[in-house]
């Protein structure tokens, strides 16, 4: 029988979740790395039983460990992220112009067709790639070399490449996305790099042709359709039909189009999930009511999803990496908190359960589908 | 201490303990001047998880919220080829490397 494996980073540890197919009994292990700020935890697609978590704090740095069992032993691998050729600079907060400096791991994404190859996105916004399970890291450095990273500046959680997303019909092709730089693509395999922002639209940006400063909290796709990407921007829901050549607004009838976390139902390829956040000086749900909001039209027509959420007195917000999908026939749904709740639906959204309510802060969510 | 081998007892904070898979204190054992690159360049052959935990990578500087004391002392600004203390040399006292405190 199928099982799931939900992995989960917070504030103070990893978790891993796991149930049957039936997801209703879970069994909870962890913490697993007690203490450390656990921005990820991601299983290679090629064989689940190798994990990456990626462990920080700001005492003693980054610290990445790998598991080839599927989270029962842990070993720490390469840590040493270096940038390559000329270091560069990019905007401050203050606009001043800073060298990018590394910081943490935000963000990895196991290949889609070897074990061992891994891409890292980083704070300061770089994306890195290991090929030999975590051993050791290389920038891809066209990335922050390019030509736009001058301006590039921090978003509130500092200047992180939080998203990577690899085409599995065009093992060339990664996306990208950087806090508050915007979205990026590459066609050959990171060794050059586009900016694809035309068509959003954010306060503060005049220029609706700027090809960069646009704050992206998260992309998702649906494998079987690659040219589509969903965003979760600052504010704006958004999509696009041509691998980021153009975007539109599909933020249609949301009660508040600001948020973070943002996926695609596994089988669905136009049913979309959102948590919709009050604004970007209330990170918290629309009245104190936890609702998620699925489009099944690729956008525009959105519903309430609330049977079994919190629907009062609920001040929790939903990070960017902290929702994903399972591919079980009856697709499930599962997000974080920033209260340390984990919900699960089995029933691509229609009710909710809650998995486990008080581990620390919930930085991401990860889902497993094992057979 | 130069031209000997000195036996130097290290103190790790809890989580880099947990990191290395020590319990208690680390003993290293030094070749030439007792230092703080010297014990710390021991520990991390000795440790190699530990590169990049308590020293930057590429400078070798300490990181901003690690701090050295031995003897009731705060080396953290001492220069690191600077000899430790004798009685560190001379594994009476150990070398402790703690995380400084702060919330949260």
């Amino acid at each position: 029988m199928a099982s799931v494996r939900v992995l989960v980073g917070t504030r103070k540890g990893a978790f891993i979740l796991t149930s049957d197919g039936a997801r209703k009994a879970w069994e909870i292990s962890g913490p697993h790395f007690p203490g450390w700020e656990i921005y990820h935890v991601k299983g290679s697609p090629v064989d689940p039983q190798r994990l990456y978590a990626s462990q920080s704090s700001g005492w003693f740095g980054q610290v990445v460990h790998r598991s080839d069992d599927g989270g029962a032993t842990w070993s720490p691998v390469g840590n040493k992220f270096s940038y390559e050729g000329e270091i560069g600079s990019h905007l401050y907060y203050d606009g001043t112009s800073r060298p990018f400096e590394f910081t943490r791991v935000w963000h990895f994404e196991p290949s889609l067709t070897d074990v061992d190859t891994v891409y890292a996105g980083v704070e300061d916004a770089s994306l890195f790639r290991s090929t030999d399970g975590g051993q050791s890291w290389h920038e891809l450095p066209a990335l922050r070399q390019h030509r736009t990273a001058p301006e590039w500046q921090p978003g509130a959680g500092g200047m992180c490449l939080h998203t990577i997303l690899l085409d599995p019909s065009d093992p060339a092709r990664i996306f990208t996305a950087i806090s508050a730089a915007g979205a990026f693509r590459s066609d050959d395999s990171g060794a050059s790099w586009k900016p694809i922002n035309q068509g959003l639209r954010s306060e503060g940006i005049p220029d609706p042709k700027a090809e960069v400063g646009h704050c992206v909290h998260r992309l998702a796709l649906h494998p079987a359709r690659p040219d589509t990407l969903f965003m979760q921007k600052h504010w704006d829901v958004m999509r696009t039909d041509d691998a980021g050549e153009t975007w539109r607004e599909i933020s249609g009838n949301l009660p508040t189009d600001f948020g973070f976390a943002i996926d695609v139902h596994a089988h669905e390829p136009d049913t979309v999930y959102v948590v919709p956040i009050t604004s970007d000086s209330q990170h918290f749900p629309v009245d104190g009511r936890l609702t998620v909001w699925r489009s099944r039209t690729g956008g525009e027509e959105w519903e309430p999803l609330t049977a079994g959420l919190p629907q009062q007195d609920c001040y929790v917000d939903v990070l960017r990496d902290a929702m994903a999908v399972d591919s079980l026939d009856a697709c499930g749904i599962y997000f974080g908190t920033t209260g340390g709740q984990v919900y699960a639906s089995a029933d691509a959204g229609d009710s909710w359960t809650t998995i486990v309510r008080d581990l620390p802060a919930v930085l991401s969510v990860e889902v497993q589908t094992l057979a | 201490m130069t031209g000997a081998t000195a036996t130097v007892r290290v103190v790790l904070p809890a989580h880099l303990r947990a990191l290395a898979r020590v319990d208690g204190e680390v003993s290293l054992d030094i070749g030439g001047a007792v230092t703080q690159r010297s014990v710390l360049d021991a520990l991390e052959a000795r440790y190699p998880m530990l590169c990049g935990t308590i020293r930057d990578h590429h400078t070798l500087a300490r990181r901003a919220f690690v701090r050295y004391f031995a003897c009731e002392r705060d080396l953290s600004h001492d220069p690191p080829d600077d000899l430790l203390p004798a009685e560190v040399a001379a594994g009476t006292e150990p070398f402790l490397v703690v995380g400084a405190m702060a919330g949260g």
